[in-house]
């Protein structure tokens, strides 16, 4: 990738390059194609000095064994395929004969002479993108010889980024040679940056036995302190993804938890309910690469959630008038039956789009990623997800304090007679909480569709999961389902790299058991009387 | 025995006048808040041996509040709750608490419903409550014979292979205050024990209060003004969760904040 | 025992039946299998003796569902983790029992743990040699967990639908650990290929008829057991608990110590159920800690009634002869039948089937009540 990005660069290079270091470039090719070594040698590390783009293909094409010289006035070529060009202007020769042409050879030791140069060139790119990777990949090679061409870059360059990428590879040159107090200044400047290659080289410095005491000593600290900042890079990396894991189980519970919070009653299927809005998803992209545009198929995803919303939060009104209404005050046969549904649900996806995975593809706009920091590589879904999830979240919160249905509800689930007595209608407000739960999860299950595979079973992945968020944070709170999911998320990958994926799980669902004993009410438990029935 | 009652009847304030001996219960400085509402605010009261007392006040008061607080189930946030002379009801739980001789009898009547009348007796009867000893508890004659005598005292006789939960409202209510006494309770705490009775069975229970008053010491939450009079004891008005007034029935209807708070509306 | 009459098997007619039963399973189907000559008309086909045993497993593992659902109101949904706990010790004794017989031919190790490059045996394994110790661990381990996790449970008053959601968690917890291969347990092949038991081989008929007879008496013991607990006054006091539990704190019981004993008992049950479950099926793994297992044998309980221990039997018998009927003719159906199953009983057969039988006797017994009363009018009932 890199090398082609270079290579491209400096293509354009060698067309826009105004020739002011004419004499020298001319010669110093004409050079590259002699057949003394140590000539040949000089030419391909001074072309690299010179800063002239237009050596470029010339240094490729010897590397790369396609320089050839005109046997008639030993003029360098440069073979593509069949055909010849001039080396010095690119012109096109055409196809010659073998008799006409020598080939030019090179060796291992040129070929890395070579290298070096290219690399320095490429510092002289006018692609920004090329020059930024050139200065970034000079750190690898930090040489004295590169330190030259990089100060030389830094005069020119004006990009604040690019520079700071010289600066950052200079300072790896300076660590290596030079003065005593320039190394240490080096030292000091790459303290700063928690970069594993950064810590290659300082490791390289603390461990050259030729190194003066005091550079290993201040190498030693830096590398103490970049230890430290990588160890903190890695904390806010767990937590993201914690945070990000979290999110996905807000997302599964965020229903679960207004249907229990209100209605007492935990729902079985609710796995099956993000299943369901999965499978919407799915249902959604397919159709939509039927009838729409190529350049339009991008938006199924947002197509899907209302869709997803409206199929899963009616089978959750079916389920609660047909079902769950009959089993009132019975929260334990409720679960059975609820888990009933959820088979059958299963069983019917089962039958209708065959047991296998279906892929649900990330829209272009959700995939990649970017770096925040080094070695901290954010997805693009990921970030989607998150932001998401608290979106709905915050939805919820505004029907939940803004709406006269959120009010009911929340009368509801503080004290149902009480609340059935001054006239609200708690068999519409279960009805349609239901609703609105089982519709939030098939809202996740779009989001979900976007992380991993569409199945079946997709909603007995997360159930257990959901059942704990609820039970950790705490009846009819929003905030407690908030601070559960994210605090398990967060928790579950801090505990990853010590006890490993699986274990940290375990652990996880011993610490709820052992917390229930603490709080058996959650974390954000309602008090007073009415709750103790 | 009597000692306590002769207090009651001067109508004078107990803890002053009993001697520590004679104090059966004894709150002192009980808080309890909910969220920042606080059910009972220093509440300090005292009930001596063998006398019965009745407690009323406004809905949200903290009488329900004060009896959870004196059978463990509900902790004060601080205060004492102290029972004879000794014992900390604090640092029991609820069947510490009934273990000592506490009974409490529920507001809504609370009994087995899917148990017979007889097997809600039974399991009331003072015995062994430990686990083990519950798994292989036999009926002997003199706790069969007891059961008998607590069913014709409270009039369930002919009930007594009846499913609790086929009973009225006001059966339940005996049944419940039986099981009560077949714990051989030295504290009674009754909440609303004559609500959904008819006239008579409350005439009834009040006679069987006053017969047990002496030998029992009990304290009565009631709304019902015509039993409270009838008992005819003394009365503790709670309200915002501390005391109001104490005193004989026909002291407290006569101060004024009572009848602002209460008695008026 | 005046207050019996609910107790239907308290009646020499219940006891009828239990010994008729018992002598169906422990005499009759051994005599059907063995000693008819195979064609007979009357012989019991060999892959039925095994299927039969198997079912008499369910049915322990059901009566102890019914023990602490159906009487102390505990709807655990990780009964099933006690099951396997017991299986897996015995499957660990029958692992031990291959010695030297398996693939590595290892005299000490099992070929996972060969396969793993494990030097030595896991301390966990110690003992297991001994068929006494793993006798013994099949009671004590579930038993030791239940206890923990009743305890911490019970203490804080967690009961309900957080109960059943913590005793899911635990089954579910268990299974990941038990799919790990460093745990020690076969990881997600689990333990299989077992040789013999007490010396006799585990596939032959008569080792497998013997197990049969050991269910069908684990079974008749369990549910004598679970009876005589019911029919105490620690049974009563489940009730009790079931109905209004702080009734009974207020009464001077502790409700911890009554649903910890039902707990722990109903844990060693389904653990000695597990154990004899193993060597019949020839397999344990991870598989068996499922939560989705755990939430069947509720249902198996639901389908015979809950509340009594030989609707716990029967409902358990009838599941799971329909799943291998159905999951052999129709597989796709099975889950449809299963999913309609929970909804229906828990909608309109609250008392499962010995539920219909019982109103269907009452309607018998009032209609010829009236029939009486017809004719000889005015007696007071």
């Amino acid at each position: 990738m890199l090398v082609l990005r270079i290579l491209a660069g400096v293509l354009l290079l060698a067309l826009a390059w105004q020739p002011t270091h004419a004499q020298g470039f001319e010669e110093l090719v004409r050079k590259l194609a002699s057949d003394n070594f140590s000539e040949k040698l000089q030419a391909a590390e001074k072309l690299g000095d010179l800063g002239d783009g237009r050596a470029v293909p010339a240094l490729k094409a010897l590397a790369d064994g396609l320089l050839y010289v005109r046997t008639s006035d030993q003029a360098p070529l440069i073979q593509n395929g069949s055909r010849y060009f001039d080396a010095l202007t690119g012109q096109g020769l055409g196809e010659l004969p073998d008799s006409e042409v020598g080939k030019v050879r090179v060796n291992n030791r040129l070929r890395g002479v070579i290298a070096a140069s290219l690399s320095k060139l490429s510092l002289f790119s006018d692609d920004r993108a090329t020059r930024l990777a050139a200065a970034k990949a000079a750190f690898a090679n930090p040489t004295p010889e590169t330190a030259v061409a990089l100060e030389r870059a830094l005069r020119s360059e004006k990009d604040p980024e690019v520079m700071a990428a010289i600066r950052f590879s200079l300072a790896a040159a300076g660590v290596s040679a030079g003065a005593l107090s320039d190394r240490l200044k080096a030292i000091e400047a790459l303290a700063g940056t928690a970069d594993p290659q950064v810590r290659n080289l300082l490791n390289t410095v603390v461990n050259d036995r030729n190194a003066p005491s005091e550079v290993v000593k201040a190498a030693r600290d830096a590398l103490a302190s970049i230890e430290r900042q990588l160890a903190i890079v890695n904390i806010i990396e767990n937590v993201f993804q914690g945070i990000s894991l979290g999110s996905v189980l807000l997302l599964a519970a965020v229903g679960l938890a207004i249907t229990f919070g209100v209605m007492g009653v935990i729902n079985m299927a609710h796995g099956e309910m993000i299943m369901l809005g999965a499978y919407t998803a799915y249902t959604v992209q397919q159709v939509c690469r039927a009838v729409l545009p190529a350049d339009l198929v991008g938006f199924y995803l947002i197509l899907s959630l209302p869709i997803a919303f409206l199929v899963s939060g009616a089978v959750g009104v079916l389920l609660e008038r047909g079902v769950i209404r009959h089993l009132y005050g019975r929260p334990l046969e409720t679960m059975l039956a609820t888990w009933g549904i959820s088979l059958v649900l299963q069983q019917a996806v089962r039958s209708i789009f065959d047991a296998q995975n279906k892929e649900v593809a990330n829209p272009d706009w959700m995939t990649g990623g970017f770096d925040l920091v080094a070695g901290f590589f954010v997805s693009w879904n990921r970030l989607y997800i998150i932001i998401f999830c608290f979106l709905m979240l915050a939805i919820i919160a505004v029907i939940l304090r803004r709406t006269a249905f959120g009010l009911h509800m929340r009368a509801v689930t503080q004290n149902r007679d009480m609340a059935a007595a001054m006239g609200i209608p708690t068999a519409r407000i279960d009805a349609l909480t239901f609703g609105l739960g089982s519709g939030l999860a098939g809202m996740a299950g779009v989001a979900l569709s976007q992380i991993g595979n569409v199945s079946p079973n997709l909603g007995q992945i997360y159930i257990v999961d959901s059942f704990l968020v609820v039970v950790f944070g705490g009846v009819g709170n929003l905030m407690g389902t908030l601070v559960a999911s994210l605090s398990l998320g967060v928790i579950n990958k801090l505990l990853e790299p010590f006890a490993g994926a699986v274990l940290g799980k375990v652990a996880v669902l011993v610490f709820i058991i052992l917390f229930i004993q603490w709080r058996p009410r959650g974390l954000f438990a309602l008090k007073g009387r009415f709750v103790e029935q | 025995m009597n000692a306590a009652a002769v207090n009651v009847a001067t109508g004078h304030d107990p803890v002053a006048e009993t001697a520590p001996g004679d104090t059966l219960l004894y709150l002192e400085d009980v808080t309890v808040s909910f969220d920042g509402f606080k059910a009972l605010n220093a509440l300090s009261l005292a009930i001596a041996k063998g006398e019965m007392r009745t407690v009323i006040g406004p809905n949200g008061a903290g009488k329900t509040t004060m009896m959870d607080v004196i059978t463990g189930k509900t902790r004060p946030d601080t205060g004492r709750v102290q029972f004879g002379d000794r014992i900390d009801l604090t640092r029991l739980d609820e069947a510490g608490v009934a273990n000592l001789g506490i009974g409490r009898k529920f507001q809504k009547p609370t009994v087995f419903e899917n148990l017979t009348v007889f097997e809600n007796l039974e399991l009331a009867l003072k015995c062994d409550r430990g686990t083990f000893a519950t798994l292989l508890a036999r009926l002997d004659g003199s706790a069969r014979r007891r059961i008998a005598d607590m069913l014709d005292l409270i009039g369930l006789g002919e009930h007594r292979h009846r499913p609790a939960g086929a009973l009225s409202h006001g059966q339940k209510q005996w049944l419940e205050i039986g099981m009560l006494l077949l714990t051989d309770p030295q504290l009674l705490l009754l909440d609303e024990p004559v609500a959904g009775m008819t006239d008579i069975e409350t005439e009834q229970t009040a006679a069987l209060f006053k017969e047990l008053a002496g030998s029992h010491t009990l304290v009565v939450v009631e709304h019902d003004m015509q039993f409270v009079r009838e008992l005819g004891v003394r009365v503790t008005v709670l309200h915002e969760g501390s005391v109001l007034a104490e005193g004989s029935l026909d002291h407290v209807q006569k101060d004024q904040r009572v009848v602002d708070v209460y008695l008026g509306r | 025992m005046p207050e019996a009459d609910r107790q239907s098997l308290m009646t020499p007619r219940g006891w009828a039946a239990f010994l008729a039963v018992g002598f169906v399973l422990i005499v009759l189907i051994p005599v059907a299998n063995r000693l008819v000559t195979p064609g007979g008309a009357l012989h019991l086909p060999e892959y039925l003796v095994p299927l039969i045993g198997k079912y008499c497993c369910y049915a322990m593992l059901a009566v102890a569902m019914d023990l602490i659902w159906g009487y102390a109101g505990i709807l655990s949904l990780g009964q099933g983790a006690f099951f396997a706990l017991g299986g897996y010790c015995m499957g660990m004794y029958l692992m031990r029992q291959i010695g030297d017989r398996g693939v590595y031919k290892n005299p000490v190790l099992p070929d996972f743990m060969v396969f793993l490059n494990w030097k030595e045996l896991p301390w966990y394994w110690h003992g297991f040699d001994m068929f006494w110790f793993a006798a013994l661990m099949v009671v004590v381990v579930p038993g030791v967990l239940a206890f923990v996790l009743g305890w911490l449970a019970f203490r804080s008053r967690v009961t309900g639908v957080y109960l059943s959601i913590i005793t899911q968690a635990l089954t579910f917890a268990l299974m990941l650990a038990f799919f790990r291969n460093n745990m020690g347990f076969g990881g997600n092949n689990g333990l299989t290929d077992f040789k013999d038991l007490l010396g006799f081989t585990v596939q032959s008929q008569p080792t497998r008829v013997g197990l049969l007879i050991a269910s069908a008496i684990g079974l008749g013991l369990a549910f004598l057991l679970c009876r005589w607990i019911i029919t105490s006054k620690l049974g009563r006091v489940c009730l009790a608990l079931r109905d209004a539990e702080s009734r009974v704190r207020f009464l001077g019981y502790s409700p911890t110590g009554a649903k910890l004993f039902v707990f722990v008992v109903a844990a060693m049950i389904s653990g000695v159920a597990g154990a004899l479950y193993v060597p019949q099926v020839g397999i344990i793994n991870p598989g068996e800690f499922s939560p989705a297992n755990s939430i069947e044998i509720a249902i198996w309980v639901a389908v015979g009634g809950r509340g009594t221990l030989a609707g716990a039997i029967l409902g358990a018998f009838i599941v799971n002869a329909a799943k291998t009927w159905l999951t052999g003719a129709a597989p796709e159906v099975w889950l449809f039948f299963l999913g309609a199953l929970f909804i229906v009983v828990t909608l309109f057969l609250p008392h499962g089937v010995v539920g219909i039988v019982r109103d269907w006797q009452a309607r018998r017994s009032a209609a010829r009540a009236t029939v009486l009363a017809s004719t000889r009018p005015a007696e007071a009932t």
